[in-house]
């Protein structure tokens, strides 16, 4: 929430879209049919298409175009629920398409640019999308008044229908789609009064789980376009290097390879099918100038961000006087350290490519569809309006694909090759070629008087993702991502400082990872709130709820989670509960984690608690299953998760040594959903960032070693050592 | 080198390699793109098939090795009476995220189901730990068999 507060504020991002809803257009809407890449683009005349978002045929047939991603979040329920609630369409018949690359019309509101990331896409087009229903309804309502020569306030709108009571007559959309179409569009619709909701609120089924139980849903990983060939490539091992030399001719001999490929930084190996484009790869001997970075190793990268962390940073807020502060109650010193992650997408990273002259067609799942088309575009060499890109349902996102490398890379290869050409990389070329969540140092000093917290000094170091993802938003020295949820943490401290220190590592390159910058603010504050509270001699729960008056919506959702986690109920010896709360994204979340340590470091996991307030709950059934997923996320991460370097390279490679949680580790998960009037939260990355710290906290609970570090260091907590 | 092989019923032709994993078979070669490729190396689950009612990883599993017996992806499962609860369970209790791991954790879940109606949760641990959900849906799988169990 603060990032995109932060953001606007200063006006660095296209504003064009910023300013509220405005309906002053009637474009020609063009679509990409879900499932159905190949389908004309141009939309049949005799629609009404009073945006970009809802189309209405006359046989009442009801489009609803997605301006966000689908990546499993549940985004096309949600975006649907509220363009039909507005709309009063017959929801059970809409039909979804995923939008066309747009930045002008499916631009999202808090960054202008096309992207479905930071839990932004209910937040941001709430109103938007909410106006653009209502404004549809309206002009419905008013084409069916002037025909009957009524009042439009006389008329009422439900499930696809205007109704005229007073004259017992009524028409369907689709019988008014025309005549609608040719009325002005309405400057300000009247939206709904939230008590008259009908969809919002309630646990609706998801229009995209059918065919993902049977098969048919099209992935981009799935795209199949005629005279296609298959590839897979490898780049250089080593960030920054680059081909030297390819003896191809082990790999020219295994039937089904057609060509080898080979440019400035990659080799990719083309052939009738997968398999053998695979084992022609692995068939070459390739030689890579490895560059400057062949030496590197993680100590050298954590030698180096732990030396930044030494430095002044850069002040992103100050309240009171932290300084005086410190010097005054019992002082506390602590630093925390966090390392870099792969997103371990499930489908791997893919691309297929279909250029002809002058043209590029992509087909690919992405979170970001004008970046796709950009990439695409530059390494093609024509004008980007030549590039069309086919999105699809999203097999994992979690920030990777807010990255269009892979669209770029295969784009290239195309250029080689004389067919249509899928580019599918190979599990360890996935994790191995990722864009890391950064690893982080955090600084804390923070003094404790009278069971509180007086002063809390706070130093963030680490990289920016930001200034290479979108550079206007990197400013004055300050990444508004990496200090979210530091800045505007929760509690009530008269005296406190958070500052930055952008510390960028060799070797590899960061990206945003689902969680994002509070991840490692809500990690760090919340360890160390937890280390204070034992100093202070409190309970856990109780000292927090001691500073939370200024945030009653978590105060609240702690109060919650306490009570439905058996809070302060006896426990067996080396099993502890550990709690965390966070503001983050706009929603208010705690959660109690129940685990058990073994003798001999092992942590099993036993019972998560959470509550959350994320405001209106546009669908509730969606907000438990985005919170249970989400906690497995950082649950996964805080356990196993650890991405390394050594001689530049990095070292973990596939699902044998980057673990994941699997189902007979998982824990019973309850999800409680407070009831609020609030406008809508952010909700796809709060299990992620609420897990860690809660298990980190209950690892403490059961143990008393204080943790400082992830993932967890199960040598540090084994019996001989506690 | 031709191979014959029976796919949800229907006997295909297929002109690979007798050392083709089944995975790539399927998917590039017959345009099956229901079963996925998440890992190749056998730890994920997401390209779990039937051979003969029995999960198997087609990723490992190759085509020359296969002979006459029966593969049924997910394509073709929802015509047994396991599979078609599976996915009706997983849509009643709403399992699915991004989906790209479910065809896999419905083909192991209903292998299980078929041989034993209602599994413990030991039964489902071990039928399901093969199969990884990045997107953390674990807690509803364990509710869904149960629920599809109960509808057998």
């Amino acid at each position: 929430m603060n990032q995109q507060a932060g953001l606007s504020r200063r006006g660095l991002l296209k504003t064009s879209l910023a300013g509220g809803f405005v309906l002053a257009f009637r474009w020609p809407v063009r679509a990409a049919p879900v499932n159905e890449p190949e389908q004309p683009l141009d939309h049949p005349d005799g629609q009404f298409a009073p945006n970009a978002f809802i189309r209405i045929d006359n046989t009442g047939k009801t489009t609803l175009v997605m301006p966000q991603a689908e990546m499993g979040q549940g985004v096309y329920t949600a975006i649907a629920m509220i363009l039909a609630e507005e709309l009063d369409g017959e929801f059970s018949k809409v039909v979804i398409e995923h939008s066309p690359s747009s930045d002008k019309l499916y631009g999202n509101p808090n960054f202008g640019i096309q992207v479905t990331g930071n839990s932004n896409s209910i937040r941001a087009f709430w109103d938007k999308l909410r106006a653009a229903g209502a404004a549809a309804r309206m002009m419905l309502i008013e084409a069916a008044a002037q025909q009957w020569q009524v009042d439009p306030t006389s008329c009422t709108a439900t499930d696809g229908k205007v109704a005229h009571a007073a004259s017992n007559r009524t028409l369907s959309y689709g019988e008014l789609a025309d005549a609608a179409g040719k009325l002005p569009i309405p400057d300000k619709p009247r939206l709904k009064d939230p008590k008259d909701f009908t969809l919002i609120g309630k646990p609706l089924k998801r229009f995209d789980t059918p065919n993902k139980s049977n098969g048919k849903t099209v992935y981009g990983i799935d795209a199949m376009v005629p005279d296609m060939k298959f590839a897979t490539l490898a780049q250089c091992p080593v960030l920054g290097g680059k081909l030297k030399h390819v003896d191809d001719s082990a790999a020219k001999t295994i039937p089904g390879v057609r060509q080898v490929v080979v440019l400035d930084d990659l080799v990719a190996v083309v052939g009738e099918h997968m398999w053998a484009a695979w084992q022609g790869l692995d068939a070459l001997k390739v030689t890579w100038d490895e560059g400057p970075n062949a030496k590197v190793s993680s100590a050298d990268i954590w030698n180096e961000l732990r030396a930044a962390s030494k430095k002044d940073g850069v002040v992103a807020k100050s309240e009171g006087d932290v300084e005086k502060g410190l010097t005054q109650g019992e002082r506390f010193d602590a630093d925390y350290e966090l390392p870099f992650l792969a997103h371990a997408t499930l489908e791997p990273q893919n691309c297929t490519v279909r250029l002809t002259p002058g043209a590029c067609e992509i087909w690919t799942g992405t979170q970001v569809q004008t970046r796709a088309q950009e990439y695409a575009a530059k390494a093609a060499g024509i004008p980007i309006d030549k590039v069309v890109v086919y999105n699809h349902y999203i097999g994992g996102g979690f920030g990777r694909r807010l990255e269009a490398d892979m669209v770029g890379s295969a784009v290239r290869i195309a250029k080689e090759v004389p067919t249509p050409v899928k580019v599918v990389w190979t599990r360890e070329e996935d994790m191995q070629h990722d864009v890391y969540r950064p690893a982080y140092r955090d600084t804390i000093s923070a003094s404790l008087s009278n069971g509180k917290i007086i002063a809390w000094k706070y130093k963030v170091t680490g990289s920016s993702v930001l200034a290479r993802w979108l550079p206007p938003a990197f400013h004055d020295g300050i990444d508004d991502d990496a200090v979210d949820s530091a800045v505007d943490m929760p509690y009530d401290i008269a005296n406190k400082r958070v500052e930055y220190v952008r510390a960028e590592p060799p070797a590899v390159t960061t990206g945003f990872w689902r969680g994002v910058g509070p991840n490692n603010n809500v990690f760090a504050i919340e360890s160390c709130v937890d280390e204070l509270a034992r100093k202070a001699n409190m309970d856990p729960v109780a000292f927090r709820l001691g500073m939370l008056d200024g945030t009653p919506r978590l105060k609240a959702a702690l109060k919650l989670a306490a009570e439905k986690s058996g809070w302060g109920s006896s426990l067996p010896a080396r099993v502890g509960r550990g709690v965390s709360v966070q503001p983050s994204f706009g929603s208010f979340v705690a959660t109690v984690v129940e685990a058990e340590v073994d003798d001999v470091g092992g942590v099993h996991l036993r019972r998560v608690t959470c509550a959350v307030d994320t405001g209106i709950a546009v669908n509730p059934d969606t907000i438990m299953a985005q919170l249970q997923g989400g906690l497995i996320f950082g649950l996964t991460a805080a356990l196993w998760g650890e991405v390394t370097i050594e001689k530049g390279r990095v070292q973990q490679s596939n699902f044998n040594n980057y673990r994941m949680l699997r189902i007979d580790e998982t824990p019973p998960i309850d999800v409680h959903v407070i009831k609020s009037g609030e406008r809508p939260g952010g909700i796809g990355e709060t299990g992620v960032t609420a897990g860690p710290p809660a298990l980190r906290n209950a690892v403490y609970a059961a143990t008393g070693v204080p943790l400082r570090r992830l993932p967890i260091d199960r040598a540090a907590i084994a019996m001989n050592k506690a | 080198m031709a191979f014959s092989i029976k796919v949800n019923g229907t006997t295909h032709a297929v002109d690979v390699d007798g050392d083709t994993p089944l995975l790539w078979v399927l998917r590039d070669v017959l345009g099956l793109t229901g079963t996925k490729y998440g890992c190749g190396i056998a730890q994920c689950g997401a390209c779990t098939v039937h051979i003969d009612g029995d999960p198997v990883r087609s990723c490992l599993l190759l085509v020359g090795s296969i002979g006459e017996r029966a593969i049924t992806t997910i394509e073709g499962v929802g015509s047994t009476q396991a599979g078609a609860n599976v996915q009706k369970a997983w849509l009643d209790l709403e399992v699915i995220q991004c989906g790209y791991c479910q065809s896999g954790q419905i083909m192991s879940a209903s292998a299980l189901l078929s041989k034993n109606p209602h599994p413990e949760d030991a039964d489902i641990d071990a039928a399901m730990a093969g199969n990884i959900c990045r997107c953390g849906t674990y807690v509803r799988i364990r509710e869904a068999i149960k629920r599809a169990g109960g509808e057998a």
